[in-house]
């Protein structure tokens, strides 16, 4: 179980990697690995976005990821848990947030992860600070559900 | 009794400041801290507020030496 809250930009794939090295006495019992990773976009409710500051609180950030990480491991029959998240200042197409979930099979890997990243999203306290490519700056109000929009 | 009360992101903007210290004889809870903190302004529904980072309810009673934050509903991810 690891938790980094960073200023620095991550490569989500490295991270990885360099945890399942740190893992590797546990990799014969892993047949699933989910991996989640939130980047910047570019545009936001209909604006252009050029960059973003990502305030926290920190230390109840990394206290928060840490609870829901141990609930997870409490809840689910998983291996591991990795969260990564970005603070600071924000590029568009930076890395944002890296959520993995290790387990011997796919479905709790799966709720394993979903429930780590829509947990984070409702209650970690990290806020969005837009600055749009017309130089206003404005407060991100309120995070999307997270449910999918399905397309018949 | 004295508290820490912290304010973040857009609430901080309109509070002014991003922290106070609140002195009282007589135990607060957390929304007396608030009202102490912002002149008697009441507490917006959709501020979410935490004692020693933990999560709590504006009737939570605060003790001597705790830090209260109030911030905006979070946006991370």
């Amino acid at each position: 179980m690891k938790v980094v809250v960073t200023t620095e930009p991550f490569n989500a794939w490295e991270y990885i990697q360099d945890y399942e090295q740190q893992m590797r006495s546990q990799a014969l019992q892993w047949g699933a690995v989910t991996t989640f990773v939130g980047t910047m976009r570019d545009f936001n409710e209909g604006d252009d976005v050029q960059a973003m500051f990502l305030e926290h609180y920190s230390p109840m950030t990394e206290n928060y990821l840490e609870k829901i990480s141990q609930t997870a491991m409490f809840q689910w029959e998983i291996i591991d848990t990795l969260i990564v998240h970005r603070v600071g200042e924000i590029v568009p197409q930076d890395n944002i947030v890296l959520v993995a979930a290790w387990a011997a099979h796919r479905g709790t890997a799966y709720e394993a992860s979903r429930f780590l990243i829509e947990e984070l999203k409702h209650n970690a306290p990290f806020w969005k600070h837009e600055t749009l490519t017309n130089g206003e700056k404005r407060w991100v109000a309120a995070n999307t559900s997270g449910e999918a929009q399905t397309k018949i | 009794m004295t508290v820490t009360v912290k304010f973040f992101a857009s609430l901080r903007e309109k509070v002014g400041t991003g922290s106070v210290q609140l002195n009282a004889s007589t135990p607060l809870t957390v929304a007396q801290a608030w009202s102490q903190a912002c002149n008697e302004t009441p507490l917006p529904s959709h501020v979410l507020m935490a004692v020693n980072m933990e999560y709590v309810e504006p009737t939570t009673v605060l003790h001597d030496g705790d830090e209260v934050a109030f911030f905006p509903p979070v946006t991370g991810g």
